[in-house]
């Protein structure tokens, strides 16, 4: 930063007029609302999703037998797993609990890698069927109109959450280094609530995805 | 507040402007004012090419036949004059600009709550407007501004980057509306209650809940039509079970309230300025508040009227032509509220002022075309007519650029600390309004006849209508090139403005012109309401004469 050679009285941070706690009540309020236009990011495939599930019902139907339901719940109770992690890890880190906080939130980081993981193993199955999305789908076993969009809904709503899944272990990552060097503590551990905040928030979005795509 | 005293510089701050210097100052900085500046001279940037291509539309539109350009030319035309100016210049237009430079000013604070996600804002807005440009230079794209499937799936033209660039843009825009929300609820001075907040800040408020809960469902609706284009997953393809419909709704579900976007902070800079021009109190604050919340509200639940001819249910038209009344008489109250506050009033005519009169015509009456088109029967007769492109031109350049042509003249003396020379500003205020209304409302009577719209050639017996058009279009950029220059020479040239030119009673005058680096030397206080001009006759230092 050129600027801090001149001679100008440097004030190193736009504080607010406010104090600490304002900008903690700021970054959770701000986290709320970035979660809200997460949801409605979700909103417009769920759209999609009921609708073609009014125009093939037969297919959804039936859909659901081609899913592998048994991988699939494993996998939600992995997610749930790691979202008490997280909220024992902040539990811990409220009461000043550095070490126990990174571990826990470590659980959580690799319960997040074994979901893509098994996510990954189904997506192979789905593959090696030619169970692929629109125009790529060549999935003898089930080959009736439509069987293909409720493999896209499938690919592109579970791969969107997927994504969002590696987003969260990336930020979870941090914080498990950040928690381990020392950054966090009784007085300040808001970045940790919010990994946390946008950790619930993936699971919570499986927990719509499981039963619609493979349950019901 | 001891921790914002400790860090109060000792000798006082130079202004925003000069605080540090440098081209890299600025764009590292994560000052609310200068990224405000930074957008202003972008989307400025933005509006000047995407008013290039409206001109080469109009010229091509002069005579019947090929004019200056061919078809497939004034398809890539139309097409990107729509998306640069509604994707880059409107709709980030008011909010990005003024409301980044103001808000804080307003409420007291010293920045936005999160002045780092703003600066990110900004970069995310040029990378976005970047990827659109590229696909100029790749020979543009002929979908129009809607990317209406099935075409925008199958048009051999690059609408890829054109779709990644507004998906981006619309992160922007998300962030900035976030950063909003949260500064209004906790960055608020000690002791301004919500009924207390300058208007101004309550329409971005209204704004920014639009921004963060409809722009998400764009972005999807963009990613899906990408991954269309390139995996043909059939989300929209009737071929492979899939159904274009599904894309007009999601698409109208952003759009429509998108139009919210560009018009709410409009209508909050004209309930800023029209107190301060009268030297009157609002004739009623609520009214200008709830009608903002209603507004808000309601434009998520009208989208259907843009899909009357498309063959949803009967049913369907009949709601949403019903909801889509409903927002014109939040607009009514909003109209009667400023006409009320105007009436009796000491009236300053000015050029913002004469933005404002505009603004209140232009709205009216493109208002009005809406309630007309909103009814599904007379809207089948005009849908995808120029009658339409008239409605929405009066909306959206007739009252949201006069409203940001407002904005800029009413606060560059507290952007810049000098004044412009007012009667040129008068004069070119009212080549504009003409202008435009020389330019639209023979579309009004073109549409009426049946001239389709997006059409590049027509009968013979169009033609004087669209020279009258054209013609308009023409004194209306003249218009524009007038503004540009005083107001760039006046960045240097101009008179110094001194704190509160106009008499304000608004917050943001409470700071110096243009303010220093946090805004305020000391934590503000504001004792007053907002907008409380009932004592003028204290302040005998501001006069009406120039
Ligand atoms: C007073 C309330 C309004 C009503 C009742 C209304 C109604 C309508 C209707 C029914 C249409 C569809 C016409 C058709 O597709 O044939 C339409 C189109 C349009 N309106 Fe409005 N409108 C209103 C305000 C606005 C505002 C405030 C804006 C923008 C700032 C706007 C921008 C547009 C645009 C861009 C279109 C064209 C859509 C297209 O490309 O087909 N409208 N309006
Ligand atoms: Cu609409």
């Amino acid at each position: 930063m050129p600027s801090d050679s001149t001679q100008r009285p440097v004030v190193t941070q736009a504080l607010h007029f406010g104090a600490e706690a304002a900008r903690q009540d700021a970054a959770h309020m701000g986290m709320w609302v970035f979660l809200a236009s997460e949801v409605m990011l979700f909103t417009g495939l769920f759209t999609a999703y009921a609708l073609y599930r009014l125009a093939y019902p037969e297919v959804f139907l039936h859909g659901r037998e081609h899913m592998e339901v048994t991988l699939g719940t494993v996998n939600t109770y992995v997610l749930i797993t790691s979202s008490v992690f997280v909220a024992l890890g902040i539990a811990f880190i409220r009461r000043g609990r550095e070490w126990g906080a990174g571990m826990w939130f470590a659980g959580a980081v690799l319960l997040g890698l074994t979901f893509l993981t098994i996510k990954g193993v189904e997506y192979a199955h789905h593959i090696r069927d030619g169970a692929l999305p629109g125009a790529h789908y060549d999935f003898d076993g089930f080959a009736v109109p439509g069987a293909n969009l409720y493999f896209t809904l499938y690919w592109v709503m579970t791969g969107v959450h997927a994504v969002h899944v590696a987003v969260g272990v990336s930020v979870l990552s941090v914080l498990v280094f950040r928690t381990f060097g020392g950054a966090f503590g009784v007085a300040y551990h808001t970045p940790l609530e919010l990994g946390g905040m946008y950790w619930h928030l993936v699971d919570l979005i499986w927990l719509f995805l499981w039963p619609l795509l493979y349950l019901v | 507040m001891s921790s914002a005293a400790d860090a109060e510089p000792a000798v006082p701050a130079e202004d925003y402007l000069h605080a540090e210097r440098g081209p890299w100052s600025w764009l590292t900085t994560h000052d609310h004012k200068r990224i405000g500046v930074m957008f202003l001279a972008s989307l400025l940037l933005m509006f000047l090419l995407g008013g290039g291509y409206a001109l080469a539309l109009r010229m091509e539109l002069l005579t019947p036949g090929e004019t200056v350009m061919g078809r497939l030319a004034y398809n890539r035309a139309f097409t990107l004059h729509g998306v640069i100016m509604v994707w880059l210049f409107l709709i980030p237009s008011i909010p990005s600009s003024f409301g980044n430079f103001l808000l804080p000013l307003m409420v007291g604070a010293r920045d936005v709550a999160f002045p780092r996600l703003n600066l990110a804002s900004f970069y995310l807005y040029v990378l976005g407007a970047v990827m659109t440009l590229w696909a100029i230079l790749q020979g543009g794209v002929d979908t129009g501004w809607t990317f209406y499937t099935p075409f925008s799936t199958a048009t051999g033209t690059d609408v890829l980057p054109v779709l990644l660039g507004v998906f981006v843009v619309g992160f922007s825009t998300i962030f900035t509306g976030l950063n909003f929300i949260a500064t209004v609820h906790t960055m608020r001075a000690p002791g301004m209650g919500w009924m207390r907040l300058p208007l101004f800040v309550w329409a971005i408020y209204g704004t920014a809940i639009i921004q963060v809960l409809a722009t998400p469902v764009l972005g999807m609706v963009l990613v899906l039509v990408a991954l269309e284009r390139v995996a043909g997953v059939g989300f929209f393809d009737p071929a492979r079970g899939g159904d274009p419909l599904l894309y007009q709704h999601l698409f109208w579900f952003y759009s429509h309230p998108a139009v919210y976007i560009m018009i709410l902070p409009g209508m909050g800079v004209i309930s800023e300025m029209v107190p301060a021009f009268s030297r009157k109190n609002p004739f009623s604050y609520r009214v200008l508040v709830w009608s903002t919340a209603g507004i808000a509200f309601v434009g998520f639940l009208t989208w259907g009227h843009h899909m009357f001819v498309s063959g949803q249910s009967t049913f369907g038209s009949g709601a949403f032509s019903i909801l889509s009344m409903l927002v014109a008489i939040f607009t009514a109250l909003k109209i009667f509220t400023w006409l009320s506050t105007m009436y009796r009033g000491s009236i300053w005519v000015n050029a913002p002022f004469t933005y404002v009169l505009g603004f209140i015509f232009l709205l009216f009456f493109g208002g009005m075309s809406g309630v007309a088109v909103a009814v599904t029967s007379t809207d089948i007769h005009w849908h995808d007519t120029y009658f339409v492109v008239a409605h929405f031109h009066f909306i959206m350049v007739g009252a949201s650029l006069m409203a940001f042509l407002g904005a800029l003249h009413y606060w560059f003396p507290k952007m810049f600390g000098r004044r412009y020379p007012e009667s040129l500003g008068v004069g070119a205020a009212v080549l504009i309004i003409f202008g435009f209304i020389a330019t639209f409302l023979p579309q009004f009577l073109l549409g009426n006849m049946g001239m389709p719209r997006r059409y590049a050639d027509y009968p013979e017996h169009f033609q004087p209508l669209h020279v009258a058009s054209t013609a308009g279009a023409s004194l209306l950029g003249f218009g524009f090139v007038i503004v540009a220059v005083y107001l760039g020479w006046s960045l240097r040239h101009g008179a110094v403005a001194g704190r509160d030119p106009w008499g304000s009673r608004g917050y943001e005058w409470l700071s110096d012109s243009p303010p220093p680096e946090f805004n305020f030397h000391e934590p503000p206080t504001f004792p007053d309401r907002p907008h409380d001009y009932a004592e003028r006759e204290d302040r005998p230092e501001v006069g009406h004469a120039l």
